[in-house]
């Protein structure tokens, strides 16, 4: 069944007490299987050539694009555009950013795409893993703390070119109140307040949040300003993709409140997208900072 | 130099087979039942925090009995085995099949190279799409694997619970039905003495056919206790009951494992409220 168990006894590790932490045990236990370039928990030394030739191919792998999130009254949103780009080429229309982490957390990546999902996978299992053992889930700051671990083990990546950046947003059980906290590639994470993005659109989608975030704003209120936020960052930011309305291809909304993660369905997410569209008909540069126009709650 | 006793190898499997089986009847037994909507667990266990019945994987459960500390241990490795494989692989590539014989090789590997073999038992069990695709493995601490179908019964009176459940369990019963079955099944082992009934002193959890994602639940508190009182009382949980009968002064009581460490507490033999007819 499994190649680790031909010589009869059970590998080290997996009978041992241990820790709760997967990555730890995948540290031990299967180091290979770690994201980014292989072993780079172990440092910078050992795999510098491999680091130097992924690096040098960094531009033409797939990059995720901008993700946003706002945090507001119930919980916490998450937004990401649909766009991978490689180099000057779109290298998918439809790819995923934005993921669950576990019930009560989500997570957007930006930067190189394949280590990027291999991390959110590893961060997944991490919480699932954790959960299951201990029979309880880890606190929101831990959470965070975990995530800045795993990332900072890519450091090594992330110096020859293969940076991913993650956005980690969650539901704070104990204090009821939704929490976002950005990282650097060394593993530095920072709790943001009220909203935040991350990824080459970033400065675009956070100024147009600046603008149309409103403190104690609704769910509806919420989704709709990072919608906006990504259209802005479409409109300015070749890599970001807008709403794809002939494809029917919308931006992921993921949304985490005190009854859990839920993400919106394409219906819902292209109602938004496409109210936001029949405001930009009129308005092509968005609703107005002056007048705070955010549109009314809508369907979604 | 000092030359061992020679022991022979017979002997000293024979040696360790009859101290698992030794330690392992020292604690009570669980029931693993099919119902219509997916998999029920049933143990007694007034602990709370340390559990028999656990979640693997999305769809695979886990139920012991034994040495607590030791299916302790197994059962974080199982974890550990269910998430490195779905890591690797994919999710729906985890399945009962595999963990049920790396446990089995981890098992007999234990019970031939280790000195004091394990002094457990373990059930895995994992939901499909529909009944007849379920899957249920019974594991000794030998590393030997069965194949079970409809229900099954662990521990040192397993024979004795799984003919009780023989004659009780339906096809396709519905939950309540299934927990009476398990119920009656887990009075059989208490030699007369009344099983305790009560929503604190058992441990229940199934895995759900209908959820989409992870289908372990436990059944705890409120919808544990109107669970019970929907099964109302069972016969079998009744003090003059055919295992009476058989009662056999060398089988230890139900709660002689306080010594090991057992997570049971002392298995109260008056009655409680819960309870059926005395």
């Amino acid at each position: 069944m499994d190649r680790e168990v031909t010589s009869g006894l059970a590998p080290a590790g997996y009978l041992s007490a241990g820790t709760s932490s997967f990555t730890d045990f995948l540290n031990s236990a299967a180091p290979q299987l770690l994201p980014g370039a292989r072993g780079a928990a172990r440092g910078l030394s050992g795999s510098d050539s491999v680091y130097a030739a992924a690096g040098s191919l960094a531009g033409d792998l797939p990059h995720g694009t901008t993700i946003v999130a706002a945090a507001f009254g119930d919980g916490v949103v998450m937004a990401g555009d649909r766009r991978a780009t490689a180099g000057n080429m779109i290298a998918q229309r439809d790819i995923e950013k934005v993921f669950r982490s576990d019930e009560y957390s989500c997570i957007g990546i930006a930067g190189v795409a394949g280590i990027g999902i291999e991390l959110v996978r590893l961060f997944q299992v991490e919480l699932e893993h954790y959960e299951k053992l201990e029979g309880r889930a880890l606190s929101l700051e831990g959470k965070a703390n975990r995530l800045a671990g795993i990332v900072r083990a890519n450091l090594g990546g992330a110096m020859q070119g293969l940076v991913v950046v993650p956005i980690f947003a969650g539901y704070d059980t104990d204090e009821g109140v939704g929490r976002i906290f950005s990282y650097d590639v060394s593993g530095g994470h920072y709790e943001e307040r009220r909203f935040f993005s991350i990824g080459s659109g970033s400065v675009f989608a956070r100024g147009s949040l600046k603008k149309l975030y409103a403190d104690g704003m609704d769910a509806d209120a919420a989704v709709q300003a990072c919608m906006q936020a990504l259209y802005d960052a479409a409109d300015d930011d070749s890599a970001t993709g807008g709403p794809d309305i002939t494809r029917r291809i919308y931006p992921v909304v993921a949304m985490v409140t005190a009854d859990g993660f839920r993400q919106l369905t394409d219906e819902q997410a292209g109602a938004v997208a496409q109210s936001v569209l029949a405001g930009r008909m009129n308005l092509p540069d968005g609703p107005s900072s002056a007048q705070r126009q955010i549109p009314g709650p809508t369907s979604g | 130099m000092t030359m061992p006793f020679y022991v022979s190898p017979e002997q000293a499997m024979k040696d360790k087979a009859d101290y698992a089986r030794k330690g392992i009847a020292r604690g009570r037994s669980g029931v693993v039942i099919q119902y219509d909507g997916g998999i029920l667990f049933l143990a007694p266990n007034p602990s709370r925090a340390l559990h028999k019945i656990s979640e693997i994987y999305d769809r695979i459960a886990f139920a012991a009995v034994g040495r607590y500390n030791e299916y302790e241990a197994l059962r974080k490795a199982g974890v550990r085995y269910a998430d490195m494989t779905g890591y690797q692989y994919d999710r729906q590539d985890v399945t009962a099949r595999g963990l049920a014989n790396w446990y089995a090789q981890t098992l007999g590997s234990i019970f031939t190279d280790q000195l004091k073999p394990f002094e457990v038992e373990i059930v895995v069990a994992e939901v499909a799409e529909v009944a007849a695709e379920d899957q249920m493995y019974r594991i000794t601490f030998d590393g030997s694997v069965n194949d079970e179908h409809g229900y099954v019964a662990m521990g040192g009176q397993a024979e004795k619970i799984a003919a009780v459940l023989k004659d009780r369990y339906t096809e396709g019963a519905t939950l309540p039905g299934a927990l009476s079955a398990a119920i009656a099944g887990l009075a059989a082992q208490a030699n007369g003495d009344r099983l305790d009934v009560m929503a604190s002193q058992l441990e229940v959890a199934v895995l759900d056919r209908s959820k989409e994602h992870r289908t372990f639940r436990r059944l705890t508190g409120s919808r544990l206790e109107a669970l019970l009182a929907e099964v109302g009382p069972v016969a079998g949980t009744e003090r003059t009951g055919a295992a009476a009968k058989e009662k056999k002064g060398t089988t230890p009581g139900p709660d002689a494992d306080q010594a090991d460490g057992e997570p049971d507490g002392p298995a109260p033999a008056g009655s409680s409220g819960a309870e059926g007819p005395g």
